[in-house]
């Protein structure tokens, strides 16, 4: 009867590839699918949650008795939106990362930021 | 599956791709999940905004990502013990499609079995979106207006008249070769527009509304500014009109609100509307859909012709 969870386990894995992108991954918009991909994971938790077996959209209609959970779909259907929107802030961000220091690897950053650090201090 | 391939491409422009189908699949299962609102939203945002969006912003950052010098094994460990401890804890979770799962004991029966005498609108999702659940709409309103700011405030260029030169002919002729192109494109178009303002006006019935139906009618826009160029674009929906419209979704939203307040009602409670509660609540429903809608669309157009424009400027300043 454990299988009767198969749903959330697809969604911890979906969340894992997520957050193992965001981590391990140096390049700043690789990192923003990363974001994308563990937010999808979230939506669908939210969405599975809400259904019901036998269950329908919850459009009320003439001889069906038994609707899907309205809530989440609300509360994900806004989430979609507004994460576009930040994700495109964050592209926004990444794009003037890359000019003003003619990269969005991580790591190559920093290295600047170090050696700006040092030339500030002699 | 797909995310797995997300992992291991290195050149972005195929993780972009990949995300697309990523966004369009997810939306099939969303439907299979009987969340048919969510699916049209996911189908619009993640396999056609977002990846044009990630597209333009790589066109500016480079194609190709930069091999790993660190150790991907601690990374690895970090996820898979959040995986493992994530997963122990959905033992205790209710199974799959179950009825009787504490979600669907406490709001959701009053929300399936009332709304009809108290909203009046088919759509279940509309009805609590917009009318019970009003104020969080708006606050997500207010985000995604205030995201539009911050990615005009990032990207926006000074106000410059541009001289037309005479090697844009070079970029014209470019536009001109996608004949085939242009001419389905021309034929969609309207028929987009079209589908967006159906989607709007409908969302009440059927599967639809304002954040659906912005996205869409951005959509349209951003494909003719793809095809017949950013200038010729600008020149037909003026960038500065969809700011004042962005600004005038957001209002039209909340002084809804600030009107059923003077009309003796909570703040965003449409009763009070109208003589009947019922024609109140769909008149309220309609002006802040219509809110949602003009804000979603405006941001986006706004997102992507920022990036759009930002891209030309820096291929103008390569070429000089």
């Amino acid at each position: 009867m454990v299988l009767g969870l198969y749903n959330y386990w697809i969604v911890v894995l979906l969340m894992m590839i997520g957050f193992y992108i965001v981590i391990a991954h140096g390049n700043l918009i690789k990192k923003l699918v990363g974001l994308t991909i563990f937010q999808t994971s979230v939506f669908i938790f939210y969405i599975s949650m809400g259904n019901v077996d036998s269950g329908s959209a919850p459009i009320l209609a003439e001889g069906v008795s038994r609707y899907s959970n309205p809530l989440p779909h609300v509360l994900i259907l806004t989430a979609i939106v507004v994460g576009i929107a930040t994700t495109a802030l964050g592209l926004a961000l990444a794009v003037r990362i890359k000019e003003a220091y003619g990269s969005i690897e991580e790591d190559e950053i920093q290295i600047q930021d170090q050696l700006t650090e040092d030339n500030s201090k002699c | 599956m797909i995310a797995i391939a997300i992992v291991r491409t290195k050149d972005l422009l195929a993780v972009v791709m990949l995300t697309g189908i990523y966004g369009l699949l997810s939306a099939s299962f969303f439907v299979v999940l009987d969340a048919v609102d969510v699916a049209f939203t996911e189908a619009s945002v993640g396999a056609g905004i977002s990846g044009l969006l990630m597209l333009a912003a790589i066109t500016m950052t480079g194609r190709t990502e930069a091999p790993k010098r660190h150790k991907p094994l601690l990374a690895l460990l970090v996820v898979l013990i959040t995986g493992g401890m994530l997963i122990y804890g959905t033992l205790d979770m209710p199974y799959f499609g179950s009825f009787d799962a504490p979600v669907h004991q406490h709001v959701a029966p009053r929300y399936i079995n009332d709304s009809m005498q108290e909203v009046g609108v088919p759509n279940i999702v509309t009805s609590v979106l917009a009318s019970y659940r009003a104020f969080d709409t708006l606050g997500e309103v207010a985000v995604i207006f205030t995201a539009g700011i911050g990615v005009l405030s990032l990207l926006a260029l000074p106000q410059r008249r541009k001289p037309y030169l005479v090697d844009e002919s070079g970029k014209e002729q470019m536009y001109k070769q996608h004949i085939v192109l242009r001419v389905i494109s021309k034929a969609l178009i309207p028929i987009i527009l079209l589908f967006a303002l159906y989607v709007q006006f409908h969302g009440d019935f059927g599967p639809g509304g304002g954040f659906q139906a912005g996205v869409i009618f951005a959509a349209a826009i951003i494909l003719y500014a793809m095809l017949f160029g950013l200038d010729n674009a600008k020149r037909v929906f003026s960038l500065s009109l969809f700011q004042l419209l962005a600004a005038i979704g957001l209002l039209l939203y909340a002084s809804v609100g600030v009107v059923s307040l003077f009309n003796g009602g909570n703040f965003l409670d449409y009763n009070v509307l109208a003589d009947d509660p019922i024609a109140g609540q769909h008149l309220g429903i309609l002006l802040i859909e219509l809110g949602v809608g003009c804000t979603v669309a405006s941001v986006m157009i706004i997102i992507f012709f920022n990036f759009a424009g930002r891209r030309e400027a820096q291929q103008n300043g390569e070429e000089r």
